[in-house]
Parts: structure tokens; sequence; C-alpha cells
């Protein structure tokens, strides 16, 4: 029986050197594994890989060295621990995230939430060529947002709250962007300056702040044989709902519009980014 | 500055990211609960990140003083265990 490349490549099994050996992709999201998945992830690679396992550059699990006729038992062992396999080749693939708000002290935003609906919503889903969600939760990047087809940062958009001010002076300084100024006792925010960080906040001392935890998405990175840095078309996106309108625009626009094998970034270029700045700002105002 | 009745001061702009909080840290152990230290510290990277670290520790800060040398003061009270 001639074997199917194209389905094992989607149930996440690649094609090893070595003939007849996989390496089998996990689905992790957001980079998060519980100690049962790890535990299970060990066992499988002891009993059917190598003994070895290998760490991708996107968050995901890899155990090699799996063989063909062996897959649906690795498969139901994996399940037994709540693992599943990924995938690979032209679909929706694995959502990274940073650790974000949850654990990071200068997270912006819930990362692994989002991380998760956003594979609830898209995983796998099939489309003319590979399609990269990565979410970062502030400007320090660690997640590198702009590499992916689509990027998302986590910033806050802030309002000066005076009468909870004691005029101490930390926000100027901690400002990276020299937006903030304090004269006569009253702070002023030049929007043309911030860029969301919300260093001010995370060191003011009375919380003088208003706050509007939000997204700044990013369209058409790469960084394989190509490299280009995602462009961010709306500043800010303040809510979760209009995210998710503007993810699904995105997703429909490299659906509609891709050529079979062609990355999103090469899709805009072709198709014009003015027709796609026009969909998200559709999908945004609408 | 002389609204703050200063118990103890640290200067720590002889070290650098991260012994600079580290210094605060421990100096702001020695005092008790509710005395004010003036730490004082250089301009750039300390000023921008350790009084967000002290309040991370819970402490209160109370003003950042610009001493117009490169330099700032950063009044702090301490909050106990």
């Amino acid at each position: 029986m001639a074997v199917d490349y194209a389905a094992l490549k989607k149930g996440g099994f690649m094609r090893q050197k070595q003939k007849n050996n996989f390496s089998l992709r996990l689905r992790v999201v957001g980079g998060n594994l519980t100690a049962k998945q790890l535990a299970k992830i060990a066992e499988t690679a002891e009993k059917y890989g190598d003994g070895h396992v290998h760490l991708t550059s996107r968050q995901s699990v890899e155990i090699p060295f799996i063989k063909l006729d062996q897959i649906d038992e690795v498969k139901a062992l994996l399940g037994e621990g709540g693992v599943e396999p990924g995938v690979c080749g032209p679909r929706v693939r694995t959502v990274t995230a940073c650790q974000g708000e949850a654990i990071c002290p200068s997270g912006c935003i819930d990362t692994f939430a989002l991380a998760k609906e956003l594979d609830e919503r898209y995983f796998a889903r099939e489309l003319p060529h590979k399609f990269k969600f990565g979410i970062t939760g502030c400007q320090n990047n660690c997640l590198k947002a702009e590499e992916n087809d689509l990027g998302i940062k986590g910033g806050i958009k802030v309002a000066w709250k005076e009468s909870d001010c004691i005029n101490c002076g930390v926000c100027e300084k901690a400002c990276r962007t020299n937006a903030i100024t304090i004269s006569d006792g009253k702070i002023s925010v030049d929007e043309s300056k911030c860029n969301f960080c919300g260093r001010c906040v995370k060191a003011c001392p009375t919380e003088a702040w208003d706050t509007v935890h939000g997204y700044i998405v990013s369209f058409g990175g790469l960084f394989g044989n190509s490299i280009s840095k995602g462009e961010t078309i709306i500043p800010f996106i303040e809510d979760k709902e209009k995210l998710m309108k503007i993810c699904d625009a995105a997703i429909h626009f490299f659906d509609d519009n891709a050529n079979a094998g062609e990355r999103f970034k090469f899709t805009l270029d072709r198709v014009g980014k003015d027709k796609f700045k026009e969909k998200i700002l559709e999908a945004y105002n609408g | 500055m002389a609204d703050f009745n200063i118990d103890d001061t640290v200067d720590i702009t002889d070290v650098v990211c991260p012994v600079t909080f580290v210094k605060a840290k421990v100096a702001l152990e020695e005092l008790d609960d509710g005395q004010i230290l003036s730490i004082k510290m250089n301009d750039g990277e300390p000023v921008q990140n350790v009084p967000r670290s002290i309040k991370e520790e819970g402490h209160q800060i109370l003003k950042l003083i610009n001493n117009e040398d490169g330099t700032y003061n950063l009044i702090v009270k301490k909050v106990g265990d």
C-alpha cells in the first residue's frame, strides 16, 4: 500500500531521513503542557521512539523515530495523557504564546487564555498555505509577534486619574518613549508617542491611571526562506470581540485570495494591502 | 524634599542592574515598618526600573526627586511583611 504522506503530515507525522521513521509533532497550545502530559510524552518516546524528544522553534514537541506501523498505538498511548497529535502542512499551525499576564509581571493580556481560544477557533483549519498565530503579552515581545502571519501583542491604553495621583514623578521616567510630561502637577500623555507598553501603570505607586487592556495586531510576518516583519493596520484594538472579528477577516482574506503554497505576506503584496486594509477596517467598524 | 523625614539613605549609583534593586531591597530590610528610605540612583535604566521593582515588593513610593545632576532620589516608605 502506498503511503499517503500528505495525510500523515496533516496528522502531525513528519517523514524522517530514516526510512519508515516519522517525527510526530504534538498539539501544544501557548507553550504550556501539564506534568501529566509530559509524563505521557516521555513514556511514548521511551516505548515507541528512541528515548528523546525535540522542542520545535514554535513551542511544539516532536517525538522522532516513530514507526509507521505503530502509529495507532502511539496515538492511543498519548491520548491516555490528554496529548493529541499536532499538524503540519497548509493549515493553521500551533498557536504560540509567552506566559503573559497570568504569570509575568510585564504582561498586559492573558496570552494563554487567548491562545486557547484561537486554537479552538482555528487549529488545523485548511488554508492555501501554513498560517501562524503568535501572541506576546507586552512590548518586550518575547514571543516575537511580528514574525507570525498574524501576531498579537498585548498593550495598555492609559488615561491619567488626577484624583489618585500623588505627583511622585515616577511615570515620567518609567516611560521609554517620552510620551509623558509633567508640568504644574498635571500629567499629559502624548498619544502619538505612547506605544501602550504599560510601564507607567506598572510603576505607579497609587494606580492613578484608568486603563484599557487591548491588542496590537500585525499581519504578514515571515521568518523562513524570506524574512519580513508583520505590519499593523489598527494601532490598538480595545476589545476581544473586535479582535476575533479581525482574525476571522484576515483568515477569510487569505483563504479567498491566496494561491496554493503562497504565504500571507505574498498574498497581501500581490492582491494589494489597500484591499486588505479595507476588509480589516470593515471588520473593526462593523 | 523637606516634606519627608528621611530615616535612612542608600546610594545605588555605584552598582548596575540587577544589583541596584538588591542593594535597595537590603537597605529596606534594615528599616522598620513605616520608616522612610531615600534611594539615590542614576538616570536611565535604574530610574526606569527600580521604582517599579520597589512597588512590586509592596513598599510605598512617595516621591521621585530629580537632583538635576543625572541622579534621582526615590523616597520610599517601608511597608512591613
